[in-house]
């Protein structure tokens, strides 16, 4: 393998999701990065369409071969010795005396002087930075297209995100916009099978891929420019005449058995999925998961009503970066997608949100030598005026490298090697409040209550000067880097879109968090994190625990046995349906 | 000079079927600059002036596989210790707390020497020791200002703040706005000049999380941690890069520092700058800043070569999670001039839905959830494994995989691959060639990389023509070299039936065996 493919494939910062739990994204905050960070249903392992050593790293593998100090959290000699000169020694006296001398002066004696300590520095002013706006266009059947040149690679990149996803599915039938954003590429078209696509892309190192969240699926193509035409018509070709063959379906279901049958395997996929189910409530559209039987009720015809449901125009935002010229492919997609008459709109579910019974969930895995610990709450909306006080709460409580959960229960007692969280914030449902950790079985009920300290004094030591500001240059000293692609902005722009935000948000955001005050800490934190209205989530093995969990109150054990598949599919089998 | 430039530029044009125009990739190599200080150390610079922000990655040419016996997990550690300051980061008294640190090296040598006796240790004694131990560690951190690096670094706008250790190398990295350079040089070189072991032992356990994390509460975890024990036995591959228990909980502060002053020098470190940054000013703020480390010479490459396999290996994990399979066949290191081919045969089984192992095992036998074969793992820089791995679908064994598997092995030693698979694999390679380079972090690592591993950032291109000559014949012959019996290490997970749960086409796995 060479250096590079390693690079390419191995390398660590944004491949860790899959594996490490909900509240994984880059560093930094990021408006858009975080939409629907809850969604999604653990893709198990492995998606063909992941470079293979990705694949291994990011789930089938966690012995990676490279570790890293901290796992990714969304909030997430001396001197100098004398240099062997056995030339110096042919040289004169006076020369050598000389070179010494500058030697000395080198290494010793000019850079002390010279080197200033870090806090001497007086960076200059960022020099101004103002990002490219992608250019809008609505179209009159109420497609929403965004068109941001970039022309330091010759590659274009589009997508085409569309309203509707799995909260919008019938309960019986969890899983189906799972199999729909499989199947609806690999199904392929009318005139040309899903295989015969992989041929044709492949051989221009080009790709169209479906997929599906909570609340949108999508299909997204990226290309050499050259080629852009021909992936184009293809794109158009699977957008409107998908063919969802039915041996693509089986093979997407007996993909989805596997990934049930294994749910239990990891702990991070079983705290993934039961931390949701306890925050929302199992029944919550959000929390569902698939069960052998919901996705065995899937059928080829269940996929093409959902396309006929929801793909039209004015579902879709169109969002497309790359070297292009603006004025040029505007003629081009009005040409694609002017004439596609309007469908009706899709309608969002009417969902209940409920804060979770407080109390102790238990679930026991005996092959575990450390518990994972999270507790939870519902948390917020962004479109609520306290996300910005939020937001700095969240930072110098569990969000960054100097929160007080990264000093206190890592750095300070060295009880966990994950360990973080904050108020939740999605789009438009209430996030999901995650404070969590990991820690050795013996101390998971000394875990606990670490962390139930650290609540109280949330509530009883209001933000210092230095922590506000601290946390507050966090957020407003990297700010840039929400804006420092082509493609950044116009994700963000697509997803303020998308959930109906101001499209000036981003600069909204900024002057909002110059404001907050550690008044405004501490209300937040008195109005959103209270201890006993949590509900802890505790995965481990209590053969192994110090203190029984009991200590802290009742304990509920959460049975997480997998419901059997239906008695058809056992006699059947996968893959001869 | 220019010559291997021309041949890149030809080899992208045909891979984009196009003119190149504004992306004339000779600019690429006007935005490189490249100077090694008098101490050894190597800066590359690309400058890419889109945003007013930069990225950067220091490598460490030390690994795990230089963790000396009963030390393992050291070079992690170093990941680890690289956060915790220096003598004017993380300090409220460097003067006092220097002596207090002395302390407790002191009180923990004692501890470890009793600890460690395995006749006539003496418990009271022991605890005393260990009593004295704790204390010193108290007395030291009342002068620790936690996390002020990591601090500091966020405060000023830095962004991805980390670091990973693998087999064969150390690794720091972040990106900062680019008004930052000054700062960044004065904190990067600090913590590399004069590194404090404070809070070492408290570390330690923090580490201890991380093996409990990733190794032991997961399934595959554990299987890979025996099954490269069993695929290596000289080559320190053989070893975990997070260590063994027993010694996370042996080594001190001082084998810490001692495993620094001998790796962590200039002349074994190069370092990736990428971002809006004009190297005739970064170059001199560099100068300035890093001047500072030590002029130790590179550390001898001191390495022992893994004797040839003449045996078949296996390891059998039974366990409570489902089936996964797992084999290697040992192959040269990263020089080898075979390299690409590795990389062909990779790319033809494993890339993307069209790849050989999906077609066969997911697509038509319908007997795996996934399957793939890739090279470079548990590292590069020595020899090291060419492995496949699969999982299989409900009801269908790791038996299965392996002899689909083996089939398709076969089929590479006996058949020519195709044209069309041959040219896919150097179309694909062009293009996420070009993918790099459209992230600053991504392309910091690169040139960081082929910098150490080739001396020259440049094989980053030239690697292509080295893929550009990759034929047939070179495929079948290196799969008849490599894939032999003999050369195998395979690694199961076999479901422990206690509490086996009857999934899906569990009858039809059952009939047809």
């Amino acid at each position: 393998m060479s250096v590079r493919k390693q690079l390419i494939t191995g390398s660590a910062a944004l491949q860790r999701r899959v594996c490490e739990g909900p509240f994984l994204d880059e560093p930094g905050f990021s408006p858009a990065a975080l939409e629907n960070s809850k969604n999604s249903r653990p893709e198990l392992f492995c998606h063909p369409e992941r470079s293979v050593r990705e694949n291994f790293a990011a789930s089938c593998h966690p012995e990676r071969s490279a570790r890293k100090v901290f796992p990714t959290r969304r909030f997430c000699g001396s001197g100098g010795r004398a240099v062997e000169g056995s030339a110096v020694l042919t040289l004169s006296i006076c020369r050598l005396a000389l070179l010494l001398l500058c030697f000395v002066l080198f290494f010793t004696g000019l850079s002390p002087a010279q080197v200033k300590s870090w806090n001497r520095i007086q960076p200059p002013p960022l020099p101004a930075f103002k990002p490219q706006e992608p250019v809008r266009i609505q179209l009159l059947n109420g497609m929403v297209l965004f068109l941001q040149e970039d022309h330091e690679l010759p590659l274009i990149d589009a997508t085409a995100r569309i309203r509707g996803g799995s909260i919008y599915e019938a309960p019986n039938k969890t899983g189906l916009t799972d199999l729909y954003g499989d199947v609806w590429r690999t199904g392929g078209t009318k005139t040309k099978t899903g295989d015969q696509m992989d041929d044709f892309l492949e051989a221009r190192a080009a790709k169209i891929e479906t997929d599906n969240q909570s609340d949108s699926t999508s299909i997204s193509l990226n290309c050499l420019k050259g080629d852009f035409d021909a992936v184009f018509d293809m794109f158009l070709d699977l957008l409107h005449n998908p063919e969802f063959r039915p041996d693509k379906l089986e093979l997407a279901k007996e993909q989805m058995y596997t990934e049930i049958s294994r749910r239990n395997d990891n702990v991070d996929s079983i705290v993934r999925r039961e931390s949701r189910s306890i925050a929302y409530g199992k029944d919550n559209p959000y929390a569902r998961v698939p069960e052998y039987a919901t996705v065995a009720d899937v059928t080829r015809e269940d996929l093409l009503n959902w396309h006929q449901q929801y793909v039209h125009p004015n579902n879709i935002i169109f969002g497309i970066t790359g070297d292009f010229d603006a004025k040029a492919m505007e003629a081009k997609l009005r040409q694609a997608f002017e004439s596609w008459p309007k469908g009706p709109d899709a309608k969002a579910p009417d969902i209940q949100f409920m804060a979770p019974k407080p109390g102790t969930y238990f679930v026991r895995k005996t092959d575990v030598n450390q518990s994972s610990i999270d507790m939870l709450d519902l948390g917020i909306e962004r479109s609520n005026p306290d996300y910005f006080a939020v937001t700095v709460m969240n930072e110098l409580f569990g969000g960054s490298f100097s929160s007080r959960l990264f000093n206190h229960l890592r750095s300070g007692k060295g009880l966990a090697y994950a360990v973080g969280g904050g108020v939740g914030a999605s789009w438009d449902h209430p996030g999901v409040t995650n404070i969590d950790m990991q820690t050795k079985s013996a101390s998971t009920v000394d875990g606990i209550e670490g962390l139930n300290d650290e609540i109280d004094d949330l509530h009883k030591k209001p933000a210092t000067p230095q922590e506000l500001k601290r946390a507050k240059d966090d957020i407003l000293n990297s700010f840039i880097f929400q804006f420092d692609t082509p493609e950044k902005v116009l994700r963000e722009k697509m997803a303020y879109e998308f959930y109906h935000y101001p499209l000036d948000f981003l600069e909204h955001y900024r002057s909002e968090v110059e404001k907050v005050t550690a008044e405004d800490v501490s209300r937040v934190a008195n109005k959103y994190v209270h201890k006993d209205r949590m509900a802890v989530l505790v995965v481990g093995n209590d053969t192994e625990f110090g203190k029984a969990l009991s200590t802290l109150g009742p304990v509920q054990d959460v049975d997480i046995t997998i419901p059997p598949p239906p008695a058809s599919l056992m006699q059947q089998g996968p893959g001869e349906n | 000079m220019k010559c291997w430039f021309a041949k890149l530029t030809c080899l992208l044009l045909l891979a984009a079927s196009m003119p190149l125009g504004a992306q004339d990739l000779a600019s690429y190599e006007k935005r490189v600059s490249v100077k090694t200080l008098p101490n050894g150390l190597t800066v590359v610079i690309w400058r890419r002036p889109e945003a007013p922000v930069f990225s950067f990655f220091t490598l460490v040419d030390a690994g795990s596989a230089q963790d000396p016996l009963h030390e393992t997990g050291l070079a992690h550690m170093m990941e680890h210790m690289a956060f915790k300051g220096t003598p004017d980061i993380g300090t409220t008294d460097y003067a006092a707390e220097k002596p207090a640190l002395e302390k407790v090296e002191q009180t923990y040598s004692a501890y470890e020497a009793e600890r460690i006796k395995r006749v006539g240790q003496d418990p009271q004694r022991l605890a005393q020791l260990k009593t004295a131990w704790e204390q010193a560690i108290k007395e030291a951190d009342k002068y620790v200002v936690q996390n002020q690096f990591g601090e500091i670094v966020e405060s000023h706008g830095g962004v991805g703040v980390n670091a990973f250790t693998n087999y064969d190398e150390t690794a720091y990295m972040y990106s900062m706005p680019s008004n930052m350079i000054e700062l960044w040089a004065a904190l990067e070189s600090d913590r590399l000049a004069h590194p404090v072991m404070r809070e070492f032992y408290k570390e330690r356990n923090v580490v201890m999380e991380e093996r409990r994390m990733r190794t032991d509460s997961r399934p595959t975890g554990r299987l890979v941690e025996q099954f490269l024990g069993t695929a290596f036995m000289a080559n320190p591959y053989h070893r975990p890069t997070i260590g063994y228990a027993s010694d996370l909980q042996s080594f001190s502060a001082t084998d810490a520092a001692n495993f620094f002053q001998r790796y962590y020098v200039p002349s074994n470190m190069v370092i990736g700058l990428v971002g809006d940054l004009d190297p005739a000013q970064v170059f001199p703020i560099v100068e300035k800043y890093f001047s500072r480390l030590s002029t130790t010479p590179k550390p001898a490459e001191l390495f022992t070569e893994e004797p040839a396999q003449n045996s078949v290996r296996e390891v059998t994990l039974h366990d409570p999670a489902q089936p996964f399979y797992l084999e290697g066949y040992h192959r040269p290191s990263y020089l080898a001039p075979d390299d690409a081919v590795y990389d062909a045969i990779s790319d033809i089984l494993s890339n993307g839905r069209t790849s050989r192992l999906y077609r066969s095992m997911v697509r038509d036998k319908k007997i795996a959830a996934f399957a793939a074969g890739f090279s470079g793992w548990p590292g590069i820089k020595y020899g090291h494994l060419f492995a496949f791995y699969g999982v299989p679908l409900p009801g269908h064994t790791n038996e299965e995989l392996q002899k689909a598997v083996h089939e398709e092995i076969d089929k590479l030693k006996t058949q020519d691959v195709t044209d069309e698979e041959l040219q896919m694999f150097k179309t694909r390679t062009k293009a996420d060639l070009l993918r790099g380079l459209a992230s600053n972090e991504g392309l910091a690592q690169q040139l960081a990389t082929y910098q150490t591993r080739y001396g020259d950032w440049r094989e980053l291109f030239r690697y292509l023509d080295r893929v550009d000559k990759v034929t047939k014949a070179d495929i079948r012959r290196v799969s008849n070299q490599v894939f032999a019996p003999t050369n195998r290490t395979v690694g199961v997970i076999e479901t422990q039936s206690a509490s086996k749960q009857p999934a899906p086409g569990a009858g039809k796995g059952a009939e047809q065996q």
